[in-house]
């Protein structure tokens, strides 16, 4: 049974790595602008589009 | 598509003056060129995103001429290595996803930019450019040609970098973090069964869970420690001191717990309670990053100015450099930087942002003029009398009354309860714990720390957040911008209304022009257009906007004569429009704005320039009078009164001529009477007024630029329902003040279990998020309910 020592530690361990992510993520202000991103990851197709109308002329 | 609008702007086109090209019509020149400019360059996805997302581009000539001076560019660049410059540019038109797209596009429209970013909310664009292939004036040039035009102002020249805090973020995260653990680990206990095993790693578990619960309670809750001691030096009962108690006796007594084996603890309680707590604070502190509530005239002056060297040449100097005897060239539309001496002829100065004066003023050469009017005419020139910081309008803002809101402390409805639920609390604590210690001493310290526990007050304490911060958002989507949350209950104590009348109760977009005399017809309406054409006041340039069309004829002998009026020929007809005196008219009665006309001496009547008032104003005064007192305070002469008595319900004060200092007073002495006044206002000649006032609201026609500072921003369009707010405010508190009962009910029932001893981890596990989450829904459901009901 004293496997439970590892196997909380191991989830522990991944908890916090979960931690560290978040807090460094905040610090590279991710969280600042939380509304363009979600419209930019918008674009990518529509650019590729105009791109072959382009091409195609 | 509709073809009555402009495919770039959407904005009506009129008929004579639509310009097809591509099939598309737009509205004018500047929207087509923006038009041909993306299509060249493959760009004309921007309009398939939102229907006619752009703006039409300003005529800018030579306001980024400052942008040639290393100095200036240096302090406005965010970065500087080599040939890598990076800039943050505030551009206030940011509205919509086109906008982010085409703005993140830049670098097909002009070589040199490598790259841009938009940060939406703060409309800010980042670019990266490289300073050898692009100057930071072409990529203005290029921003305002297709209608994005930054704002640049003295607040980007003294670019101290703010830093932003993310304290509450990282507390939050960490709060959650340990929450989440802790009650994992919390839960095989909840079921007590008598197991081997669970016996056997009881220990483990335990000093577990108190190893997790000690960055929550050492760190995410540090806030409360702080905030509870400074309110205890200083005498004040408020919220934080019972949260603090609660959380330092859970703390403890679960440390005791586990040390002498009694039991688990209260830690999924502490941590459950820390990260709830935090997530109200991180709710109510909605703030709109784009608006700014602490505007001085910084953002309201310009970086730079053109000056004139003695050799008659033009460079750009900064504003700070400019010193008396200096000479500078004001454009049209241009502030007027400093307070100087007028060289050439003549100009007009729109003051209406600084003394609340609807019409510019005419000054002629030699007089003197203050900083902080707008040029209106042609380019002029002035010679500097005083520096920047020593201007009238400078000072008067450096001047201390102006500044001195910050050290009112304003009592929020929870610290007002928690005045008396802490002494309660505490009588409650010590009389169950005198009852105990005769029977068990061993119960009646449970007992004791068991009333401190459940009694926490975290409904109580997370009533207004979640509230306030909900209204905060209903009333930012319906375009009032409040400052921060403690506004909202500031609104619902309003008793007196003061409105500041130019640019607040009236519109400064299109004022109404009526004509007063003999009959016109089309010929000598022909005429007097002609004539207006050729003068640049700016009363005839409304009145020229304001005629319907006509057939426009040469004028001879056209002749401007400064402060009187112009007078020409046409077809041998002589004609003169200007003030009575100058046509030969009887004398004003009225204190109007008026433009009087007169064909070959014969005086033929005048045009009345009346103020236009915004739609719904008399329902709105109408709405409020009954549960307010309503005044106006106007910097403005008194020929609008007659107008607006008959339009304001009776019982509305009128006070004319006021300066700004006498406004500032005026609302001071509403004060010592004991009224709570809210001041609604619009240009710097309010500033005092609005920072004096308990709730200082600004109207703004476009509220990314600027306006004083205040405690919120207004719409313009949103004017009319401002008695919605009002309203909804005051449901605000009363959803509060219901959902307090709502929480101190669910104490009672908490220390119920407390006094008699019975007070189980479990339950507190239970009764803790419950009673949390109830609250959160009941405000949330309460106040989107109220939100809506009065908005028909």
């Amino acid at each position: 049974m004293s496997v439970i020592y590892l196997l909380i530690s191991i989830s522990i361990i991944v908890a916090v790595l979960a931690l560290y992510a978040f807090i460094r993520a905040v610090k590279n202000g991710q969280f600042d602008d939380d509304y363009t991103p979600s419209v930019r990851m918008l674009f990518d197709d529509e650019i590729k589009k105009t791109e072959n109308k382009t091409n195609n002329d | 598509m509709s073809t009555q609008n402009c495919f770039h702007c959407g904005l009506d086109i009129v008929k004579k003056e639509e310009i097809v090209f591509d099939e598309k019509s737009f509205c004018c020149n500047g929207c087509k060129t923006v038009y041909e400019i993306f299509s060249l360059n493959g760009l004309t996805d921007y309009y398939n995103f939102e229907t006619a997302p752009g703006a039409t581009p300003q005529d800018i000539k030579g306001k980024y001429d400052f942008l040639e001076n290393e100095a200036i560019v240096n302090r406005l660049l965010d970065f500087q290595e080599d040939t890598t410059n990076i800039i943050t540019l505030y551009i206030p038109h940011i509205h919509c996803s086109s906008c982010i797209w085409i703005l993140e596009n830049l670098n097909r429209l002009q070589s040199g930019i490598s790259s841009s970013q938009v940060n939406f909310p703060d409309k800010k664009t980042r670019i990266i450019f490289n300073a050898e292939k692009v100057t930071l004036k072409q990529i203005v040039h290029l921003l305002s040609s297709i209608g994005y035009e930054p704002y640049i102002s003295l607040d980007n020249y003294e670019n101290q970098v703010k830093s932003v805090s993310r304290d509450l973020i990282y507390k939050v995260g960490i709060a959650f973090f340990c929450f989440g653990n802790v009650m994992l680990l919390s839960f095989p206990e909840y079921f007590e069964v008598e197991e081997f095993w669970l016996d056997n790693y009881k220990g483990f578990f335990r000093w577990l869970i108190f190893a997790l619960s000690l960055p929550s309670f050492l760190y995410s809750a540090s806030g409360y420690y702080i905030s509870a001691y400074k309110n205890l030096k200083a005498g004040i009962l408020n919220i934080d001191i019972p949260i603090a108690l609660g959380l330092v006796v859970m703390f403890v007594r679960s440390t005791v717990d586990i040390i002498f084996g009694y039991g688990q603890g209260f830690f999924d309680s502490l941590t459950g309670l820390v990260f709830f707590m935090l997530l109200g604070k991180l709710f109510q502190q909605k703030t709109y990053n784009f608006l700014s509530f602490e505007r001085d005239f910084k953002s309201y002056f310009p970086i730079a100015v053109t000056k004139i060297l003695s050799d008659r040449t033009e460079v750009s100097v900064p504003v700070y450099d400019v010193v008396k005897g200096d000479r500078l060239l004001i454009r049209n539309k241009e502030l007027i930087p400093v307070d100087g001496i007028l060289i050439s002829e003549s100009m007009a100065i729109d003051y209406s942002f600084v003394t609340g004066e609807a019409v510019p003023i005419t000054k002629v050469s030699g007089d003197k003029i203050y900083a902080g009017g707008r040029q209106t005419g042609n380019v002029v020139e002035m010679e500097v009398i005083s520096s920047v910081s020593q201007s009238y309008l400078t000072q008067l803002w450096s001047n201390e009354v102006f500044a001195k809101k910050e050290d009112r402390n304003y009592k929020t409805i929870t610290d007002t309860i928690s005045r008396y639920f802490t002494p309660m609390l505490l009588l409650i604590a010590f009389v169950s714990f005198g009852f105990w210690i005769f029977i068990d001493t061993n119960t009646a310290f449970n007992v004791f720390t068991a009333v401190l526990i459940v009694a926490c007050p975290c409904a109580l304490a997370l009533s207004a957040p979640f509230t306030l911060g909900n209204v905060l958002r209903i009333m930012g989507n319906r375009k009032l911008y409040l400052k921060n949350a403690t506004v909202i209950e500031q609104m619902a104590k309003i008793n007196t209304i003061v409105f500041d009348k130019t640019g607040t109760i009236t519109t400064n977009k299109k004022s109404e022009i009526v004509y007063e005399g003999d009959y016109i017809d089309v010929k000598e309406r022909a005429f007097i257009k002609s004539l207006l054409r050729g003068s640049n006041h700016p009363l005839s340039r409304r009145l020229y906007d304001s005629l319907p069309d006509a057939h426009l004829l040469p004028v001879n002998h056209f002749e401007e004569i400064t402060g009187k009026g112009i007078q020409g020929t046409i077809n041998g007809f002589f004609i003169k429009m200007g003030s009575a005196s100058f046509v030969g008219a009887p004398p004003d009665i009225m204190q109007q704005t008026n433009v009087h006309v007169a064909i070959n001496r014969n005086y033929l009547g005048k045009y009345i320039f009346d103020n236009q008032y915004r739609e719904g104003l008399s329902m709105l005064f109408e709405n409020l009078s009954p549960n307010y007192e309503l005044k106006i305070l106007s910097g403005d002469n008194e020929g609008e009164r007659e107008i607006l008595e008959q339009l304001l319900p009776e019982g509305t004060e009128f006070i004319f001529n006021q300066k700004p200092e006498q406004k500032l007073i005026y609302i001071e002495q509403l004060q010592l009477q004991g009224k709570n006044v809210m001041m609604v206002g619009d240009g710097l000649n309010d500033a005092g007024a609005l920072a004096q006032s308990n709730v200082g609201i600004s109207i703004s026609e476009n509220v990314n630029v600027f306006s004083p500072a205040c405690d919120g921003i207004l719409d313009a369009s949103q004017f009319k329902k401002l008695d919605y707010f009002m309203k909804l405010s005051k449901n605000t508190v009363k959803t509060i003040k219901m959902s307090f009962t709502l929480s101190l009910l669910y104490n009672v029932v908490g220390l119920s279990f407390a006094i008699t001893g019975k007070l189980s981890p479990l339950t507190a596990a239970i009764i803790m998020p419950l009673s949390t989450i109830t609250i959160i829904g009941f405000v949330t459901i309460m106040s989107n309910y109220y939100a809506k009901i009065k908005s028909k």
